[in-house]
């Protein structure tokens, strides 16, 4: 155990959990304001690509991560265009815009560089840096933390931005407002559609940040669909967090730890204490629930827990009994991968807290005649 | 007037995807209409182009009818790819694991598996939507991850054949091989893969016209998806129809495995699928979610696939990565809905006069 809970898998969660934060923040913006975006896969891929090309031929970070954002807002406008002014279903036009990315950035990558879909590699100078490498001598003394890629600080910076504007500025205000009950924001007279557009494109533009440090901050070139189900991710976590910028933040690190955990657990046995107290924990989680959905238990909390609690021991004396002996496993690491997968959907079947959409997410608004 | 705008309004749809991809090809240097003979025209030999364009069709046949009857009820099932995916494992497992059996009893055995596994995997989000009302679409893109590691964990851990580099489970037995069409008809060669399955999808296209049109069933579910609550207030469980509907859905995507699995590898191949259950999507609209329309959709976009290999050989610049930009913009258009464009067009030119 202890060669796998180091500083290293800390450093490795903030890492990969950088773009799902930026992807999630970008999500919020447009599905606060009543508008799915399943497209954040496609905006990823959008932003790495531009960022990587752009900086190929620039020569700078920062020209290619503006470029990133410039071209995430630009395919979210198409998003927004096609989803207000023609209200077509948002999940189809966002799944359109994912398989649209999946073959736009192969096609010109195929003509500017001649390559099966991926784009030149980009020499380190030219990547986004990290804390130390931007100001060299700051904080000599604390490597350990300057080690962190300005877009890690970038993400929490924007986090809390987020909720900034979100609870405490009108805009926020408007937003929110747009994504519950356009008719009384409409009322009201906020322009629902305005706001709408506004939070798409905003949504674009951090996920084409996102994209950006895939391909020039994480790795250092961009490859056929190089965001590997990352907007999903983004979108779970979304929905885990509540639509709220912090908690979302927070579930972008569990999965990111997740992700780690994958890379660092593959071929490593790991300790049968462990996986037992981690098999407990879970059936009593599963009995719980089930205790939860029947009738007659769920009249008071105490009596549920107390009969799930003696259920999950019985259970538990059964799978300690069939696993006496063994001393090391391996985990496969296909089970660390879907813990994102599960944990969203008993999230959204309203267990570990109810986690209820903005009222009005999904619905086009036509103003009444 | 009604047919007419059900058919010509995807006519129009393809026509743009096709000029906007024409002009990404001009800009990228190539002659389009070099490319788009490429793309089209290489289908239409034979045998080889009628073949393997009729192959391709199959599972975007099977997609393309699992998205529509979902649609029907009122839901989006975006999880086409990990219903075939269960589906395709579960006819491989049956085929291994009973491998000595006669064929006429494994091979129905087979492709009931794939049926079956694929309707449980689209049944869960159903379910879910039934009883605790959480969004069918969520649930159907996780369910997707889950399934494909759920698959690559079997394959990886106890169905490969040990040492072998490539994620693929052992063979199944003999008896679970699907026939190829090249057998029977004349001038059709025997290696090109298009086999019974497509007479399968063909029977599917038929099955879902029936039963969506012609049983109670059938017509409960188009109730539901038309209006919920005027379904209900008729007498119909809108809960038993969310999901009776999901699970056919999922029993048809998981049929792409019968023409995977028993028609053309004879074995389960990890991430075998080219994103059919979301190509599936895409014909499934442009077929108007209507079995005939589905079945022509899916022959266009099978097509484009087909003559995508030919463009990436032979053109200077563009590759076969044209075919995902062209089906990206064909689902954005075809979603969008004609009254709005209408309406805008009419502001537009009010705007100008």
């Amino acid at each position: 155990m202890r060669q796998i809970l180091t500083l290293a898998l800390v450093f490795s969660t903030i890492r990969l959990a950088t773009p799902l934060v930026l992807a999630a923040l970008g999500g919020l913006y447009s599905e606060r304001s009543g508008v799915i975006n399943i497209a954040l896969e496609g905006l990823l891929l959008a932003g790495a690509f531009t960022a990587a090309s752009v900086t190929y031929y620039a020569h700078s970070p920062w020209v290619g991560l503006g470029a990133a954002m410039i071209a995430g807002a630009l395919v979210a406008y198409i998003l927004a265009l096609a989803c207000i002014r023609f209200r077509a279903d948002q999940v189809v036009t966002g799944t359109g815009i994912n398989i649209l990315f999946i073959g736009l950035p192969a096609v010109l990558s195929g003509a500017l560089f001649l390559s099966s879909g991926s784009t030149p590699q980009i020499p380190k100078e030219n990547l986004l840096p990290t804390l130390s490498g931007l100001l060299p001598g700051f904080m000599p003394h604390w490597r350990i933390l300057t080690e962190v890629s300005v877009m890690s600080l970038l993400a929490l910076i924007l986090v809390l931005f987020t909720r900034y504007v979100l609870y405490r500025t009108p805009f926020g205000l408007r937003l929110r407002a747009v994504g519950e009950n356009p008719e009384a924001a409409d009322a009201a007279g906020v322009g629902v559609n305005r706001i709408r557009y506004v939070g798409v494109v905003l949504s674009g533009a951090l996920a084409g940040i996102g994209g950006a440090y895939l391909s020039i901050g994480q790795s250092s070139l961009f490859t056929r669909n190089m965001a590997a189900g990352r907007g999903f991710i983004a979108l779970a976590a979304l929905i885990f967090g509540k639509w709220r910028p912090v908690q979302t933040m927070l579930a972008c690190l569990l999965f990111g730890f997740a992700d780690a955990l994958t890379i660092q657990l593959q071929g490593v046995p790991v300790s049968t204490v462990f996986l037992r107290i981690a098999i407990a924990v879970l059936i009593f989680l599963v009995i719980w629930f089930i205790a939860h959905q029947l009738s007659f238990l769920n009249r008071s909390r105490i009596i549920e827990l107390v009969s799930a609690a003696v259920v999950s021991v019985i259970m538990w004396r059964v799978v300690y009994a069939v696993t006496r002996g063994t001393q090391n496993v391996e985990i496969p690491v296909q089970f660390i991968q879907m813990i994102p997968y599960v944990v969203t959907i008993v999230v959204l079947a309203g267990f570990i807290g109810q986690s209820r959409a903005p009222r009005a997410l999904g619905t086009p608004y036509q103003k009444e005649r | 007037m009604k047919l007419l705008r059900e058919i010509l309004f995807p006519l129009l749809a393809v026509l743009a995807a096709f000029i906007i991809g024409g002009i990404v090809v001009l800009l990228i240097g190539d002659s389009p209409i070099q490319t788009y003979r490429l793309l089209i025209g290489s289908a239409f030999s034979w045998p080889d182009g009628i073949g393997y364009t009729l192959f391709y069709a199959t599972p975007l046949i099977f997609t393309g009818l699992a998205v529509a009857v979902a649609f029907r009820c009122g839901l989006l099932n975006i999880g086409a790819e990990g219903q075939l995916y269960m589906g395709a494992f579960a006819a491989a497992w049956i085929g291994i694991k009973f491998a000595g059996m006669s064929g006429w009893v494994l091979l129905p055995a087979c492709c009931l598996a794939a049926i079956a596994a694929g309707a449980i995997w689209g049944g869960i989000p159903g379910v879910l939507k039934a009883r605790f009302g959480s969004h069918e679409v969520i649930n159907t893109i996780m369910l997707n991850f889950v399934a494909i590691a759920l698959v690559s964990y079997f394959t990886q851990y106890h169905y490969k054949t040990p040492g072998d580099p490539i994620l693929e489970t052992t063979p199944i037995g003999p008896g679970a091989h699907i026939a190829r069409l090249g057998k029977f008809i004349p001038g059709l060669p025997e290696r090109i893969p298009l086999n019974f399955a497509f007479i399968l999808a063909i029977i599917a296209c038929v099955f879902v016209y029936v039963l969506l049109w012609k049983t109670k069933w059938g017509y409960e579910i188009r109730a539901t998806g038309a209006n919920p609550t005027a379904a209900e207030y008729g007498g119909i469980s809108i809960r038993k129809q969310i999901i009776l509907a999901m699970a056919i859905s999922g029993g048809l995507a998981g049929m792409v495995g019968i023409n995977e699995v028993l028609g053309y590898r004879y074995r389960y191949y990890d991430g075998f699928s080219a994103n059919y259950g979301f190509v599936g999507i895409a014909v499934a609209l442009l077929g108007r979610n209507h079995p005939v329309g589905v079945f022509l959709a899916a022959i266009l976009f099978a097509i484009l696939l087909r003559g995508g290999i030919f463009v990436d050989a032979y053109t200077i610049h563009v590759s076969k990565d044209i075919v995902d930009m062209l089906q990206g913009i064909v689902i954005i258009l075809v979603a969008l809905r004609p009254d709005a464009i209408f309406g805008s067009l009419k502001k537009f030119s009010k705007a100008k006069a």
